[in-house]
Parts: structure tokens; C-alpha cells; sequence
């Protein structure tokens, strides 16, 4: 059996983890509900670009925009937005898989793709497995806003636009509730669904429907990968707060059970020492 | 006197919302009034100033990378970056209009980050004039 000493260290250490994982818990449990917020005051954008964007997209069929043409596919891009670090279950790995099973299936060799990676676990992940990184961006706040993030978002589009690559796949974990995440794969690039749940308006175009296209289009494309970027941090802190509660609750299981096995040795000693006493003295006599 | 209903809204949430009597905007063909009842339109915007006007009172708000939608009853500002006057911070645009300024400097013309420049410079200028109002 283990030495008094050996145990009572792993009971102060374990303590020590479950404190850690305890403000982690905290932390992310405020990160968390910040975070949500962040993804309900995108809303109103979205939906209102969404249904401009259809009423201009679908009103004017004469009006074409390169975003929204299908050409043949040389090359595919896969966006895929994970967390900065890990700690978080499994959120990062759920995320990675589903990208990296797509593109096995789909790909033969490495030049037939891109990855451009929000996040660096996603850029660590790929770079390791020797594929092209196109673009990257690490460091995301745990509240991004979007300045922050429309230089690679603008990025992104203008590749797209130049050629680089013929199609973008997005992959991301939608925060479904506190408890679940959804992996998410969803065609961005060229806009072909652009649905609305509202009739579309028919609109002036000032100056023509092509020059708001223009604007438009770019516009919208960023603003889905910033709101998918959104519902990810949401999720990101939910899988985190669970990881770190269950955490918690796992050291203190093994707090108790180290607890058990002290008393337990404390109390072997005392007997020993009692035996050995009366032995002692049994012998004197 | 009638009024229509505006909302500024940026990634970042809704900036701004409220009844007024006229919207007056700089659109990339021109300069753009709208008073209620106004046609269904869309027009992107310039960085530059949105006027809002009740009462004889004029509320500016700096707007870039825009987007204006209008409704009968109702116009959208659709921006991706939006301050209300008062909210603007000052020695932040000055920094960096500062720093746009040197990029310029330093940099050779037709450059994409020249582009990138310049649309800086624009920025904060807009946000520096809209703030003195």
C-alpha cells in the first residue's frame, strides 16, 4: 500500500486541480452567456441582409454576380472555425473529424485543397498533417467583434474572387443549447441557397441592381462566416463550462476515494503500532 | 408631421433605432434624402455622415461599409461598422488617422494595402468630422 505522505499529496494536488477547474468552470460559465449574447444581437443583421440579399438576388434574375456562378471546381476550400485551445470535451475533435473525413473522402492529394483555419487548434491540427493552410487566424477573442476578424473574412471572399479556389465548405459546431453542439457543413461559396422565409420586396435599385451585387454579395458572404464564428464561441464556452463541471466533479470522486484509502492506512498504522506496543510488552514479562 | 422609422444595425448588434422625419444619406451615386413614403430601394453607401433629422434637431451618425435599404415605413442602415456622434471615440480616430496617414506615406500607389490605406484614412476622418458636429 501506498505511504500515508505518498497519498495525502495526491489528495492535496487533486484539490489543488479541482480549484483550477473550478474558476475555469466560472470563467467560462460568464464567457458563455456574454457570448450568447453576442450571437443574439447578430440577428437582426443577418436576418435583414438575409432578406435583402434574396429580395436583390432572386428579384433581379437578369442581375449576375461571380459569387453566385458555379464554375468547375479545381480547387476547394474548407473553412474550418475551432477554439483556441483545447479543454473543452469534445468539441475541437468533433469539428476536426467531420472536416477531415470530408475531405478524405472527396480528395485524393493534397493539392486538390485549401484549409483556411479560425482558431489554432483547427491550423495546428492541419499543419501537422502536412495540408495547405491558406489563411489563418489564431487569437480570437473569446468575444469577437467583427473588426476583428473582417480582415480574413475579407480575405477569404477576395480569394475566392481572384480564383484561388472554386468552392468554400464552412465547418463549425452550432450551439444548439448548453448542453449540445451540432457539427455544421455548409456550401458558402458560390451563394446558390439564398432563402428567406419573407416574401421577397421589389426593390428600386439605385444605382443598378449589378453595382449592389457588388456590395452586397461580399457583404453577405462575410457576414454568415462572422455569424458562424459567433454560434461556434457560443458553443465553444457551453462544451468548455460542461468539460471543466465535470471536471470538478470527477476530482472530487477521487478526493473522496483517496480520502477512504488515508483513513484507511492511517488507522492500519495505529493498529500496528498498538500490536507492536502490547508485543513489546508481552515479551518483557 | 409623418415620421419614419430608422434602425442602424452592425454585426456588433443594433446601433440605433428610432422615428424620425428625415433620413439624409451620402449614397455612392450621390447625396440621398428620405422622407416617409419613400419608394422600397436599396443603395450602398459611402462612408461618410447619416443625418438624422426630427424637429428641427440633427442627430449624425458615422457609417462604414454600408448598405441602405428603404421601406415605405421603415429604413435600414446596414453597416459594418456604426457610431452615434456623441459615442465616438476621438483620440482613437485620430490615431488612427495618424497612422493611416504614414501608411500612405510609405507606401507606392496601386498597392492593395495602399487601397487598404486610404479607406482607413477615410474612416477616421469621417468619424473625426461626425464627432465635431
Amino acid at each position: 500500500m501506498a505511504s500515508l505522505r505518498d497519498i495525502k499529496n495526491k489528495i492535496t494536488s487533486t484539490k489543488k486541480m479541482s480549484q483550477i477547474t473550478k474558476a475555469m468552470e466560472m470563467v467560462a460559465a460568464s464567457n458563455f452567456s456574454r457570448a450568447e449574447g453576442n450571437a443574439k444581437a447578430f440577428v437582426p443583421y443577418m436576418e435583414k441582409i438575409q432578406e435583402v440579399t434574396a429580395s436583390v438576388a432572386l428579384g433581379s434574375s437578369d442581375a449576375s454576380h461571380p459569387m453566385l456562378v458555379k464554375r468547375p471546381v479545381k480547387k476547394t476550400a474548407y473553412l474550418v472555425i475551432t477554439a483556441e485551445r483545447g479543454l473543452a470535451g469534445a468539441f475541437n475533435s468533433n469539428v476536426l473529424r467531420a472536416a477531415l473525413q470530408a475531405i478524405q473522402k472527396r480528395h485524393q492529394s493534397n493539392d486538390e485543397f485549401v484549409i483556411i483555419a479560425l482558431g489554432k487548434v483547427g491550423r495546428e491540427f492541419f499543419r501537422k498533417r502536412d495540408m495547405n493552410i491558406a489563411l489563418d487566424l489564431t487569437s480570437i477573442a473569446n468575444q469577437p467583434t467583427f473588426n476583428e476578424v473582417k480582415d480574413t473574412v475579407n480575405k477569404t471572399i477576395g480569394m475566392f474572387a481572384d480564383g484561388a479556389f472554386d468552392e468554400l465548405y464552412m465547418y463549425y459546431n452550432h450551439f444548439v443549447s448548453a448542453i449540445q453542439n451540432d457539427v455544421v457543413e455548409k456550401k458558402l461559396l458560390p451563394l446558390t441557397d439564398i432563402a428567406t422565409s419573407k416574401k421577397p420586396m421589389s426593390y428600386e435599385f439605385e444605382p443598378s441592381a449589378e453595382e449592389i451585387l457588388e456590395v452586397l454579395l461580399p457583404q453577405y458572404a462575410e457576414s454568415l462566416i462572422f455569424g458562424a464564428l459567433l454560434d461556434s464561441k457560443a458553443g465553444e464556452h457551453a462544451a468548455r463550462m460542461n468539460a471543466m463541471r465535470s471536471a470538478t466533479d470527477n476530482a472530487k470522486e477521487l478526493i473522496d476515494s483517496y480520502s477512504l484509502l488515508f483513513n484507511r492506512a492511517r488507522q492500519a498504522a495505529i493498529t500496528q503500532e498498538i500490536t507492536e506496543i502490547v508485543g513489546g510488552a508481552t515479551a518483557l514479562e | 408631421m409623418k415620421t419614419i422609422k430608422v434602425s442602424v444595425v452592425t454585426p456588433d448588434g443594433p446601433v440605433y433605432e428610432s422615428d424620425v422625419e428625415m433620413v439624409s444619406t451620402k449614397a455612392l451615386s450621390g447625396e440621398l434624402g428620405i422622407l416617409p413614403g419613400h419608394i422600397p430601394m436599396v443603395a450602398p453607401l459611402q462612408i461618410g455622415a447619416v443625418r438624422l433629422i426630427t424637429g428641427g434637431n440633427t442627430k449624425y451618425i458615422a457609417v462604414s461599409g454600408g448598405l441602405l435599404e428603404v421601406r415605405p415605413d421603415q429604413v435600414s442602415i446596414l453597416a459594418e461598422a456604426a457610431e452615434v456622434a456623441d459615442s465616438i471615440d476621438v483620440d482613437r480616430a485620430l490615431k488612427a488617422k495618424e497612422r493611416a496617414e504614414q501608411r500612405l506615406h510609405a507606401q507606392k500607389q496601386e498597392n492593395i494595402d495602399y487601397k487598404r490605406a486610404e479607406l482607413a484614412l477615410q474612416r477616421a476622418l469621417n468619424r473625426i468630422s461626425v464627432a465635431g458636429k
